[in-house]
């Protein structure tokens, strides 16, 4: 560990808030329908994007018209990406933008990446840069990079308010959200950090791939593209789908020890910034604070767990007999799977930044980590990724397990639990506690018919396998964290888990792993959206109460008893149920320097 | 429900044509414009021939010739043996070869895993014998043990392409590099800082020393070696 490594954390978290303050108070006033700074600009595009669209954005939706519009807008988009993608090489797609005439992947395949972009996941079970064409990276995977994270936002913004409903059960107009959404909050941001990237060496361009004739007289192929663009929103929208395999890693995502910093603090503005805006629309900024509070606590402690634990190094290379502390001029640690220029400190904390949201893009290997280190996403991913979460889904998640907190503490001291004004009721609270539970019990339930069948075991990586070929606890975790990642769409993983096969580039002679393929799709589509219902239906429940004014008794959600208490309930839950999975893999290793 | 698929389909078009071809089609446009060294890959070129890009490591390594002269081949990769004239990257786990730039991967090797520690010895050995010196059969760096090998030359990097490499494994090569090219130390040192990148903002990463950046250099002192 070192005084930088500490310094970098510290400061990550300063600057964030410090960027998210502002940025929250932005957002509360674009979705309370006030002129913002940017209305100038967008006032006319955004008039013109409801007259193409034939919407009327006054017109306001209770929930379950609010969640119609947006399952049938994500099915639509479902069906055109799945399109693009089984159309890559069609006579219609110009050379220019599929250079190498890729194929399409097989259907199994596509049927996960498809269900994966669709719902903020962007697990990939393929690599970009020998699957797809520069056509399917932008109008296929890019737009859904957009349009997933901006559904996930206007969730958060109709649960908020809902919350803070004063009559009737009107949650806003979903079209109207989404638009505001992509103009005022996605597109300001997503410019400004494309072109900060390539100004610092993340490509964009449409050439072939670069043949090189190196000074020992090798040949090396170079992948090419307009990475920039989708980069940008990925991080962004916490979507984390690499126009690369090795994502965040590969020197043209992440060039520099400054991008590194520069795309953390991508991933978590909007997470964080969206928890003071709901401070902000409750007319009460220590709401946004308490939760910011219990959210920014259980990060720390995340990165510090994780750092710590890759500074020390794997069992592997002491038992190969290296020395893993610093040295002048080497800071040491477990660098398999990790670049130079981020070392220990910017992985750690690169990969706590993205497993605590949905984004899972990562600059290192996880699998490769030690097993506390992997731990840290296992455990962020069993929270649910309420630890800011991904855009939208972080903010609507914890307000479940707020509501639950609330529950649990009227239970203790006896007295009709209250929220914001509003009384909670058997109704809301079931509503909270199924949503709580899909993610688990999909995570589970996937893991469970993956390791107990042959066809989920054909997906385990041969690094995995011991010697005499049988399953190890990494094996185990491979497979654990797949389905995890998948139901939390969060989309990192323990890469030697593989639903495709690809013996070339292009998919030609390509083939998918059917069970991992559907079984993986239909992880993502259910954890996706089941709980967005139920948000929404709280959202509709709520909406309609009346206020009561808060008196001597009320138990109050903005001190930090209540960011005590939520914390422990994010924890409890989180833990009673993962446990036990948790031991099989990732803890057994970590307690245990036993090489398998 | 019909006005929601409606709406939806002519959604899905419009934003599929704002950000799917608009945005990446602006956002490339301008890069190529006001950055078009960092749009197009910091490429470098000697002599009018692209030899590689600043970003993406490679494999300093010469192809081993079979007794027919045509080179050895293992699975479709050409089988390299270091040359021990340039500085080396690190190990590169892509497949098709080290630092192939097309097919980007990482290892996957599992912290408690008997494959990770054979790894990590075999490049521990092939470390010590690329630093050791044929003729006299020593270290050219007198104080290497195993202990002493900063791990970054051992473990493979996260995309399989990382130009760096630290300090430590670079002073280190620097003894084999200032002996094989009859240069002094602090000539090879003085290069290594000059293409030592420090940390982000002061603070951020690890400082890393560009090995292509490096190598060019050192044949612009001495003279191509190829």
């Amino acid at each position: 560990m070192t005084f930088a490594g500490w310094l970098t954390i510290v400061l990550f978290a300063v600057i964030l808030t410090a960027l998210a303050l502002p940025l929250g108070s932005y957002m509360a006033a674009v979705y309370s329908g006030r002129r913002v700074v940017l209305s100038p600009i967008f006032a006319g595009p955004e008039r013109l994007l409801y007259k193409l669209l034939r919407v009327d954005p006054t017109h306001g939706q209770d929930w379950k018209a609010y969640a119609k519009s947006l399952i049938v807008f994500s099915l639509v988009g479902w069906l055109f990406l799945y399109f693009v993608l089984r159309t890559q090489n069609a006579p219609w797609v110009p050379h220019l933008l599929n250079p190498l005439g890729y194929h399409s992947p097989p259907w199994n395949v596509t049927f996960n990446v498809t269900s994966s972009f669709m719902t903020n996941t962007n697990w990939q079970f393929y690599s970009g840069e020998t699957t797809m064409s520069y056509l399917s990276q932008m109008i296929g995977l890019t737009v859904q990079n957009w349009l997933s994270a901006g559904v996930g936002i206007v969730v958060a913004v109709a649960l908020v308010r809902g919350i803070i409903g004063r009559s009737g059960k009107s949650l806003g107009n979903f079209w109207q959200d989404l638009v505001r959404t992509i103009l005022y909050v996605l597109a300001p941001l997503s410019v400004l950090v494309a072109i900060v990237l390539a100004s610092q060496g993340v490509i964009a361009n449409f050439s072939n791939y670069l043949i090189v004739h190196t000074i020992t007289g090798l040949q090396q192929t170079i992948a090419m593209g307009p990475v920039a663009s989708q980069h940008s929103i990925m991080l962004l929208g916490t979507n984390g789908g690499g126009f690369f395999n090795t994502n965040a890693a590969h020197p043209f995502e992440n060039p520099t020890q400054f991008t590194n910093f520069f795309e953390m603090l991508a991933v978590l503005i909007i997470p964080a910034a969206l928890v003071f805006m709901y401070g902000r629309m409750t007319g009460n900024r220590r709401q946004g604070y308490a939760i910011y509070g219990a959210m920014m606590v259980m990060f720390l402690g995340a990165v510090c767990v994780a750092y710590i634990a890759e500074a020390h190094g794997s069992p592997a290379q002491h038992a190969a007999g290296l020395h893993t502390g610093v040295i002048s001029g080497s800071g040491g640690g477990n660098m398999e799977g990790k670049e130079q220029r981020f070392g220990i400190a910017g992985s750690a904390l690169f990969d706590v930044v993205t497993t605590v949201t949905s984004c899972g893009a990562v600059n290192s290997a996880l699998e490769s980590f030690t097993g506390i280190g992997g731990a840290v996403p296992f455990a962020n991913l069993s929270a649910s990724e309420v630890i800011f979460g991904g855009v939208g889904t972080g903010l609507y998640s914890i307000l479940m397990y707020v509501l639950l907190a609330v529950f649990i503490g009227g239970l203790m001291v006896g007295r009709t639990p209250e929220w914001l004004g509003k009384k909670l009721e058997a109704k809301e609270i079931k509503l909270a506690g199924l949503g709580i539970l899909i993610t688990p019990l999909a995570a589970l339930f996937c893991t469970a018919l993956a390791t107990a069948s042959k066809a989920g075991r054909a997906s385990i990586s041969e690094v995995a396998l011991s010697k005499a070929g049988g399953s190890t606890p990494q094996g185990f975790s491979e497979t654990f964290y797949a389905y995890l990642s998948q139901a939390n769409n969060n989309g990192s993983a323990f890469a030697g888990y593989t639903g495709f096969i690809q013996p070339n580039a292009g998919s030609l002679g390509s083939h998918g792993i059917t069970f991992a393929d559907m079984l993986g799709g239909f992880d993502m589509l259910f954890a996706r959206y089941a709980p967005i219902l139920f948000a929404l239906a709280i959202a509709g429940a709520l909406a309609g109460k009346r206020v009561t004014p808060a008196g001597l008794g009320t138990m109050r959600t903005d001190n930090p008893t209540f960011v005590v208490l939520l914390i422990g309930v994010i924890i409890l839950v989180g833990a009673l149920t993962f446990f036990p999975a948790l031991l099989l893999g990732p803890i057994v290793q970590g307690l245990t320097g036993h090489l398998y | 429900m019909k006005r929601d698929i409606v709406t939806s389909i002519i959604g899905v078009i419009v934003f599929a044509i704002l950000l799917g071809l608009v945005y990446p089609f602006a956002i490339t446009g301008i890069s190529q414009v006001a950055f078009p060294g960092d749009a197009n890959g910091q490429q470098i070129h000697l002599n009018g021939k692209l030899v590689g890009s600043k970003l993406i490591g490679q494999n300093f390594g010469t192809p081993v010739l079979e007794k027919n002269g045509k080179p050895k081949e293992v699975k479709g990769a050409v089988v390299t043996e270091p040359d021990p004239r340039y500085f080396q990257s690190r190990p590169s786990a892509t497949e098709g070869g080290a630092y192939n730039a097309s097919a980007s991967t990482f290892s996957n090797h599992g912290p408690n895993s008997v494959k990770t520690k054979e790894a990590n010895e075999e490049n521990i050995k092939a470390y010590l014998e690329l630093n050791k010196n044929p003729a006299t059969k020593t270290e050219y760096d007198p104080g290497l043990t195993v202990a002493r090998i900063p791990v970054d030359a051992v473990n493979s990097s996260a995309s399989g392409l990382d130009p760096e490499i630290s300090q430590a494994n670079a002073w280190i090569q620097a003894y084999r590099i200032a002996a094989v090219r009859h240069l002094s130390r602090a000539t090879v040192d003085a290069l290594i800082s000059k293409y030592t990148s420090g940390r982000g903002l002061g603070f951020s990463g690890e400082p890393g020393v560009n090995v292509l950046e490096l190598n060019l250099a050192l044949d612009r002192l001495t003279g191509g070696g190829a």
